[in-house]
């Protein structure tokens, strides 16, 4: 355990210390970011109103659009010159949504996903390959500052190339692997094929987030790879990785409660639901102080258990996510909103385009094909203009997406139409169900 | 001169062109050449009918994507070397050849040849100028 003083706190100190901050961080959104600001001010409240943790339910929620109508910096609580780090994320159009990291912050998401890393009794003497992506998105950046914090040796290997990525975990004798899950059953499909033998292989942990999976998939994982695999969860607009992440017991992920206050809502009312009861979870962060978030909406639909757990941690654990309150998709670890390809499609054509989201997963790697039908508009009597078409298509979703994609034009009426509205996503994976 | 070809979008499967020249022969239009450019993905299929106009409504309620297209039929000997020539005249008018295919049927010893051209006027003077057939819709629609 990295941090037990924390970790087991006792309840009832975990409630007061959870208190103390949300005060500090429900005065400072109100007195740094004027969209907190308002929405009090409309909702009649000030920030002495917050007298116990009850009284966060009586603040207004944030939703993923503010973080869009406010692109890019509108919701930071520092100023510039004290943000030492950006990260970004999918929005629902072609902007992303942006957060914004103090030196404070970097600290502690690096104590977070220290704990998050220490979940698998991860020592200075661990080896820990970085397979998640490097740059704006969180995951590379989180596991690396975590797996630092520690005093690991890390591997900052990026994702893709994935028989590298087993020639070094070899040669370097990499002991704890972190990437998406899906990632992680390639890695051991391209594994098993080459032959090489297991003991070659030091490995003995993997932590894998950043997309839904399933026990079934753990468990496959587990015993092809012969290691441990934990399930991980977090967010850019809370912090990234390191919000909740699951120890030993495979039963559930222990939330840092002393940085981030979960609830769990009826995504229809809003109204607090009690631990067991599954509903759309919603994040307080209270010790950021770059990008307070109040009351996130997250759209992950879970559930809170309050149970202790055999482990001795104290924080509250959450379930496994079992899906979504909103549209969105993530493929390759990256959450893509159907509006997104939907935005770069009405850019191309006046008219909306009837188009399909396909998304399968051939071996072990998820595959996004957007097809588009024909309209007379789009048509074009030479192959070159349609091929023309297809390129330009292709280029704008994979340069607002940030993923490969394959086009395909169809014909008319191919794609399947129920009450006048198209359908618009395809989803083969099954991935909770699993 | 334009004779007006018809455009459909076929995706590169099974049964597309029996759907279409189906749906045509229901509609009683005579097909009279035709062309298929494909990738490995979609199609283009270029008629020319007797009815045009008949044909791209009947397809258009069909279901597909239909286009117009102005093209041009020039008459060519039905001898070795009988194109080279009509290519020579667009060449030298400065008129850029998008495609070309031929007729299915002919007359007597001539060849008929389908030219998409980014021109159509200039192409049917200067083809006219040497010395070509450039039969008209009226005409290409009924041989």
């Amino acid at each position: 355990m990295w941090n037990p003083a924390i970790e087991t706190m006792s309840r009832e100190n975990l409630r007061e210390l959870q208190l103390k901050r949300l005060q500090e961080t429900v005065a400072l959104a109100y007195d740094k970011v004027p969209h907190y600001r308002e929405k009090f001010d409309q909702a009649g409240l000030k920030p002495q109103d917050v007298k116990s943790l009850d009284d966060l339910a009586r603040l207004p929620f944030t939703v993923k659009t503010d973080l869009r109508d406010h692109y890019p910096f509108g919701l930071f609580a520092a100023p510039l010159k004290d943000i030492v780090r950006v990260h970004a994320s999918s929005g629902t159009t072609g902007k992303p949504i942006v957060v914004g990291y103090t030196r404070g912050d970097i600290a502690t998401w690096a104590e977070v996903m220290a704990r998050t890393i220490g979940m698998v009794n991860t020592t200075s003497e661990d080896v820990v390959q970085v397979a998640y992506g490097y740059g704006l998105f969180t995951g590379g950046l989180g596991l690396h500052y975590g797996a630092e914090n520690i005093g690991a040796t890390v591997v900052p290997i990026s994702g893709g190339n994935t028989k590298r990525q087993i020639m070094l975990m070899q040669d370097f004798g990499s002991t704890v692997l972190c990437c998406t899950p899906s990632y992680a059953l390639f890695i051991t499909e391209v594994f098993l094929e080459s032959g090489i033998p297991r003991e070659s292989l030091k490995l003995r942990a993997g932590l894998f987030g950043a997309e839904p999976w399933s026990d079934a998939m753990r468990r496959d994982i587990e015993e092809k790879l012969k290691i441990d695999a934990v399930d991980i969860y977090g967010l850019t607009e809370v912090i990234g990785p390191g919000v909740a992440s699951e120890c030993l017991c495979k039963e559930g992920l222990h939330i840092c409660e002393d940085h981030f206050i979960p609830e769990i809502i009826d995504p229809e009312t809003g109204a607090v639901l009690p631990p067991g009861k599954p509903g759309e979870l919603v994040f307080t962060t209270i010790t950021k102080k770059g990008f307070p978030v109040l009351r996130y909406r997250t759209r992950d639909i879970t559930l809170l258990m309050d149970e202790p757990c055999a482990c001795g941690r104290t924080h509250i654990r959450m379930a496994r996510v079992m899906g979504r309150s909103d549209d969105m998709l993530i493929i390759r670890g990256v959450n893509v909103f159907p509006s997104q390809i939907e935005s770069v499609l009405l850019s191309i054509s006046h008219t909306e385009p009837h188009y399909l989201i396909v998304v399968d997963r051939e071996k072990a790697l998820d595959t996004l094909e957007v097809w588009i039908e024909v309209s007379e508009e789009l048509f074009r009597d030479e192959v070159r203009g349609l091929e023309q078409l297809e390129r330009r298509i292709h280029d704008e979703i994979e340069s607002v997406l940030g993923i490969s994609v394959k086009v395909k034009l169809v014909e008319p009426k191919t794609i399947q139409r129920s009450e006048g509205k198209a359908k618009r996503v395809i989803d083969k994976r099954d991935l909770v169900k699993q | 001169m334009a004779v007006k070809q018809i455009s459909v979008f076929l995706e590169n499967k099974s049964g597309r062109l029996a759907a279409v020249t189906k749906l045509l022969a229901e509609k009683q239009v005579n097909i009279r050449a035709l062309s298929i450019a494909d990738t490995s993905d979609f199609g283009i299929l270029r008629l020319i009918v007797d009815d045009p106009d008949k044909a791209h409504k009947a397809l258009k309620e069909g279901g597909f994507t239909v286009s117009a297209t102005d093209v041009l039929a020039v008459a060519v000997p039905d001898t070795p070397g009988g194109l080279a020539p009509a290519l020579a005249v667009l060449e030298e008018a400065g008129v850029n050849i998008e495609y070309l295919y031929a007729f299915v049927a002919q007359r007597a010893d001539m060849a008929m040849v389908l030219f998409k051209v980014n021109d159509t006027e200039r192409a049917a003077a200067a083809l006219i100028k040497a010395g070509f057939g450039v039969p008209g819709p009226a005409e290409v629609y009924s041989i």
